[in-house]
């Protein structure tokens, strides 16, 4: 029997996670992207591994996941993670009244956490807001975006995955008896056409998902927030530095090589394809960003970035859930031969390509287990050596 | 906010079997935003064709190294305001010591093979990546951080390298820096791979990488001290032997 066929659009973290997930259940898979791999929302992220902290409160769903794929995640990928844990830091009263529902949070999520007093939080972080009232010790971490997901598509190819970029989807090819069977394409690197089959296509676009999902007539309620981030050039800390409250504009601090990257914020966008660094958000990440450590306003800024979250329109801006939701179109507008996966986190696309893989298989009827919990993922620089 | 410029941005293309030409794009600019920004509004608003590298937009990923008015330049960081003036010119061509992929996107395999075939660390003890702005002393405990190295294999140094221009077998100055923060004491091996025509030995200290590495990683004075450990090597094996 031959392989089964599966396209996916967008080489981002879920592109390249799900390429990985597919090529070790066997299928024949083909990538497609626009731009370079990691041009749209994965490349812009944080980075920051989440251990579940930030919404051990209000998405306990979310926190669960962060947690258990942190740590899986240190296991398959160390070489792109800085694993230097992380800190929840009280500064005034209002943080203080988070402290009880936060430790709760937690335990219930079964993040491992660590009171610590002021006194031993700075001998850790010298850096950190002296005023502080209270810290704990949570497994934070810090990863390379790019290069996470460069890991993930250099074992992919490893198994065969093609990874084809500069490749623009144009339209989807329906079968006319409301089906979708492939997809055409524009190679940008040559302005030449063509078209690709399939027996699955899977939108794995983020933020873009429902530009996609539209060319078949279908909708996805994803909803594009973007939010701005500012590095700074100092490293002033070793582990991510988090404010101990609900979550809010510029309320964590990471370090990243010699930098630190203050974010984020929340807004809404009409233009997914150009979104401006706004500069009162920059301001803001620097008014916020010094509470937590204050040497902050005398560092030199190295970049002002945004990156739009694709997040799913249970709610709005921040009260928005985290996790993230897989749609066979055949069951949301009986459309066959398209799934799209969205929402989440970086920290969970390995959860999310296995709950897009699961998908997949069901609908195909083959009983292909994942195994990518267990597979120690390749150098990301083999993505460049590797033949495609 | 400062007053805005009007800019041009002349563009090298080339695409699959074509020759290279610019295209002009007259652009309106804050002169305190990114090169990079600019060309993201000439792709989103302009010229959906024109294809470029770019990832984590703050210098951590290296993928939108491009020549800058004749100078490689990691262009989400580089502030239009330091590269040009109202009214001027922003030529933007693709990193050169690179096969071309389309435009201002450049392949490159060869650099990340050769990183990879020599072994350099892409994370490291956080002692190690010299850190300005260390707690107060490393202590025992400092020694379990870990941190991604300096070098975000950009490919700067590579493009910016004479040397480079005239071997393209030359391992150049990112691979060359790797292997000096790495050591090779004890390590025949590598001893062989860097004491060799296309190793340290090529580079004419020109310090071209040096002046454009972005990321503080001044492979330059790092080659000559890893030329340094060559001859000590050397020597050492020499009288070993004997």
């Amino acid at each position: 029997m031959s392989k089964p066929q599966a396209i996916i659009v967008g080489a981002g973290f879920t592109g390249a996670a799900t390429a990985h997930d597919l090529a070790l259940r066997g299928f024949d898979v083909t990538v497609i992207e626009r731009g370079d791999i990691c041009n749209g929302t994965s490349g812009r992220t944080h980075g920051l591994l989440h251990c579940g902290g930030r919404y051990a409160v209000k998405d306990q769903e979310s926190a669960i996941e962060c947690i258990d794929e942190n740590i899986l995640l240190r296991k398959i990928v160390p070489q792109v993670i800085e694993p230097n844990g992380g800190l929840f830091i009280a500064l005034n009263e209002s943080d203080l009244q988070y402290r009880d529902v936060f430790i709760q949070g937690c335990e219930a999520c079964h993040i491992p956490l660590e009171e610590l007093t002021p006194e031993q939080a700075l001998r850790l972080e010298p850096n950190i807001n002296p005023k502080l009232l209270t810290a704990f010790l949570i497994p934070d971490g810090t990863f390379d975006p790019l290069r996470l997901a460069l890991s993930f598509a250099a074992t992919a190819k490893k198994n065969g995955a093609k990874f084809r970029i500069f490749t623009e989807a144009t339209s989807l090819i329906l079968d006319g008896k409301g089906g979708v069977i492939g997809v055409n394409i524009l190679d940008r690197a040559s302005n030449k056409p063509y078209e690709l089959r399939a027996d699955i296509v899977v939108n794995a676009t983020g933020a873009w998902a429902g530009e996609i999902a539209e060319m078949a007539g279908a909708s996805v309620p994803v909803k594009p927030t973007p939010g701005v981030m500012v590095a700074y050039d100092q490293r002033f800390v070793q582990r991510a530095i988090n404010r101990l409250n609900t979550p809010g504009d510029g309320d964590i601090v990471l370090p990243q090589r010699r930098m630190v990257v203050v974010g984020t914020t929340s807004f809404e966008i009409d233009d997914l394809d150009y979104v401006p660094v706004l500069e009162d958000h920059v301001k803001l990440m620097l008014e916020r960003g010094a509470e937590l450590i204050p040497g902050i306003r005398n560092a030199r800024v190295r970049g002002k970035y945004m990156a739009t979250r694709p997040l799913i329109s249970s709610g709005s801006g921040r009260s928005a859930a985290r996790t993230f939701k897989c749609y066979d179109h055949k069951e949301t507008h009986n459309i066959d031969g398209l799934v799209t996966i969205t929402g989440g986190k970086a920290t969970t696309l390995r959860a999310m390509a296995e709950g897009t893989a699961d998908m997949v298989c069901k609908k195909l009827g083959l009983n292909a287990p994942c195994t990518t919990k267990d597979v120690l993922l390749l150098s990301y620089r083999q993505y460049y050596s590797l033949p495609n | 906010m400062s007053e805005n410029w009007n800019i041009t941005l002349k563009v090298s293309r080339q695409k699959e079997g074509e020759k290279p030409h610019f295209d002009e794009f007259k652009i309106e600019v804050d002169p305190d935003e990114y090169v990079l920004d600019a060309v993201e509004r000439v792709w989103a608003f302009m010229d959906r064709t024109v294809c470029f590298r770019h990832a984590c937009h703050h210098s951590t990923c290296g993928a939108c190294g491009m020549r800058v008015n004749n100078v490689e330049k990691l262009t989400c960081i580089t502030y239009i305001r330091d590269v040009t003036h109202d009214g001027g010119v922003l030529k933007l061509e693709p990193l050169r010591n690179f096969p071309i992929i389309s435009d201002l996107a450049v392949d490159m395999g060869s650099l990340y093979n050769r990183l990879e075939t020599v072994g350099v660390r892409a994370i490291l003890p956080a002692p190690e990546a010299e850190i300005e702005n260390p707690p107060a002393t490393w202590d025992s405990a400092d020694q379990q951080y870990i941190r991604l190295a300096d070098c975000i294999e950009c490919g700067l140094c590579i493009s910016a390298c004479p040397s480079a221009a005239t071997s393209s077998e030359y391992l150049g100055p990112a691979v060359l820096a790797g292997v000096q923060a790495n050591g090779i004491k004890g390590n025949p091996e590598m001893l062989n791979i860097v004491d060799a025509e296309d190793g340290v030995w090529r580079c004419h200290s020109a310090f071209e990488c040096t002046a454009v590495c972005p990321s503080y990683v001044d492979p330059a004075r790092r080659i000559m001290n890893l030329r340094t450990q060559v001859i000590k090597e050397r020597f050492t094996r020499l009288f070993h032997k004997a």
